[in-house]
């Protein structure tokens, strides 16, 4: 017995090794990008890791000498109005999909599927002539307007609607209710984990997006976090290297603490989308 | 597409009918359904399929530096890419790219989702580090890794001065660029891997393992002959998400290489908005965004197949 024990024990440690080896692997590029944030850029290219002139110059820097928190801005209102936006529009078409009949729905059902199967990269060419038509090119509808509503959202929401129990609809048709109140009454809170869960997923898409923004926005009072970077990391700041980390810093942190409580609702919500 | 779904006609018309019985319908639905469907199936309609058949048609024309059609020449635009070294390269890259990061993906995301998913005190700790990237973004994905490679000052340069071997310059070198691209891309979505590996992995019976031990199988061929086959649905779906991802790769690539050196990473994305915004040369790259559309569209299909038959299931 002692004997397996002690093997137990051993295969444990080395189970806790491998575990902490690759976490420190992983994080690697944190903790170098956050060390550096605190240090001076002459000591960093000197290739001077263990300086101890640890401040927060670099951040200070990034706040008052470059647009960054304007960048940040410009990505919450983008990336907030799409997401209720694809909550609104991904939610009625799918209600219409489960709870509505009508002629040719399959038809337009097959048109939602086939859109989940194009890229919008292809797509970049007639977009940015039809947003440079509608006179929106360095706004922020430009980057609103042709994401408000997504084929995914619907078809996840359609899922997850279709399992809305029957006697809630029911209930709602001998009340009386009219598609507008089931919807809103009835569908949508009942349905409340799924539609966080697309909320998530748009808020991030749009947060992350970085193609089509670089297309449609030429100055600092459109221009979202992901090419901001882009922008300091071009100009005279380039081998600022202390105020760049402190500034990829500065992105990054809120995202994790968001992640880190949301954790939760993410992996339900992934596993729910991996195996449906 | 369709010939499947007249193949599931039937099932599908059971499904319908159940529902119109469960479901008062009202006759006023079409007025409802255009209210509630109309606005995604506009928007849909002008900012995807108009602009896919579009880039169609561009496709098959000349086109001047304003975008406009000048002369229509059928497929030569597409007979061109396929015989220019040019593009034939920038697919092999392409694809290089997506091997890569597809395999190191899959085979890092399994070897992380199998430690965490161990019973052992503190394990949540391993699990919350491991899904830590998910909240990395693309350009801070690129600003720490740019640093990590920088030849100067960079992480690795230290590494190897450190340890007294030769520095590698990685941006500057086509195949060391590419390892770069593509070991930064498998950082970015391995938070995001781990975690929808962790979770199938959980999910597998644990009667079964406890049978595997009960006959004195190793580990090592547990992990073969239960797990792999019992997360072989997710497996799929990560490998064809992971696929459509890095066919569609930009990011990274503008950030850290920029496409280069000498289009050892120019891949099929970047030079769709290449050729179109600084070449200005869009019926060449409206071809390009066409045969992207079909790669895509293709690895779409088969995820859908898949899922259709798992929903029958």
């Amino acid at each position: 017995m002692a004997n397996i024990d002690e093997r137990n024990v051993l295969k444990n440690i080395f189970s806790y090794f491998l575990l902490i080896l690759l976490a420190v692997v992983i994080l690697v590029p944190f903790f170098i990008g956050i060390w550096t944030s605190f240090l001076p850029t002459a000591d960093i290219l000197k290739g001077n890791y263990f300086s101890t002139n640890i401040s927060l110059t670099n951040y200070i820097d990034a706040f008052t000498n470059t647009p960054i928190l304007r960048y940040l801005g410009n990505t919450i209102v983008v990336a907030t109005i799409t997401m209720f936006a694809h909550l609104l529009f991904c939610s009625m078409s799918a209600y219409a999909f489960v709870f509505l009949d009508f002629k040719y729905k399959k038809f337009f059902f097959a048109l939602f599927m086939i859109t989940m199967m194009l890229p919008s990269e292809a797509a970049i060419i007639p977009n940015f002539q039809t947003v440079k038509a509608l006179g929106l090119l360095d706004h922020y509808s430009a980057m609103i307007v042709p994401s408000l509503t997504s084929a995914f959202g619907t078809f996840m929401l359609r899922q997850s609607f279709m399992q809305t129990p029957k006697e809630l609809k029911e209930a709602a048709d001998i009340e009386g209710l009219n598609h507008f109140q089931i919807f809103w009454k009835v569908v949508l809170p009942y349905n409340r984990i799924s539609l966080i869960t697309l909320g998530a997923y748009s808020f991030l898409g749009a947060w992350n997006s970085y193609l089509w923004p670089i297309l449609v926005t030429f100055s600092n009072n459109s221009r979202v976090i992901q090419n901001g970077l882009k922008q300091l990391q071009s100009e005279e700041t380039f081998n600022n290297w202390g105020m760049i980390q402190a500034s990829a810093a500065i992105i990054v942190i809120p995202t994790i603490l968001v992640l880190f409580i949301g954790q939760h609702y993410f992996k339900s919500g992934l596993n729910e989308g991996a195996v449906k | 597409m369709l010939k499947t779904s007249a193949t599931d006609v039937i099932p599908e018309k059971k499904v319908e009918a159940k529902q119109k019985s469960k479901f008062k319908l009202t006759a006023n639905d079409k007025y409802y359904a255009s209210i509630f469907a109309g606005p995604s199936l506009f928007l849909l309609g002008l900012f995807v399929f108009y602009p896919m058949f579009r880039t169609l048609y561009i496709s098959l024309f000349l086109t001047n530096t304003f975008g406009n059609t000048t002369l229509f020449v059928g497929l030569e635009n597409y007979v061109k890419l396929i015989s220019s070294p040019d593009f034939v390269s920038s697919m092999w890259v392409t694809l290089v790219y997506v091997v890569g990061v597809t395999f190191f993906t899959i085979a890092m995301g399994l070897l992380l989702a199998n430690l965490a998913s161990q019973k052992l005190p503190g394990i949540a700790i391993f699990r919350t580090l491991y899904s830590v990237t998910m909240g990395v973004s693309v350009s801070v994905a690129a600003i720490f890794w740019l640093f990590i490679f920088n030849p100067s000052a960079g992480f690795f340069t230290l590494l190897t001065k450190m340890l007294n071997l030769p520095t590698i310059n990685w941006l500057a070198n086509p195949t060391n660029a590419m390892w770069a691209i593509i070991i930064t891309t498998v950082w970015m979505h391995l938070g995001f891997v781990f975690l929808v590996f962790l979770g199938a992995i959980e999910s597998v019976p644990t009667t079964l393992y406890e049978a595997a031990d009960v006959e004195g199988v190793s580990k090592h061929y547990q992990f073969f002959h239960i797990t792999l086959p019992m997360i072989s649905p997710t497996l799929f779906f990560i490998s064809t998400i992971t696929i459509i991802g890095s066919f569609k790769s930009f990011g990274l690539i503008d950030l850290i290489t920029k496409g280069g050196p000498t289009n050892a990473t120019n891949m099929l994305v970047y030079r769709i908005y290449n050729d179109a915004f600084f070449g200005g040369n869009y019926a060449k790259s409206s071809a390009e965004a066409i045969i992207l559309t079909v790669i895509i569209a293709f690895f779409t299909y088969l995820q859908f197949k898949f899922l259709e038959k798992k929903v029958n299931y």
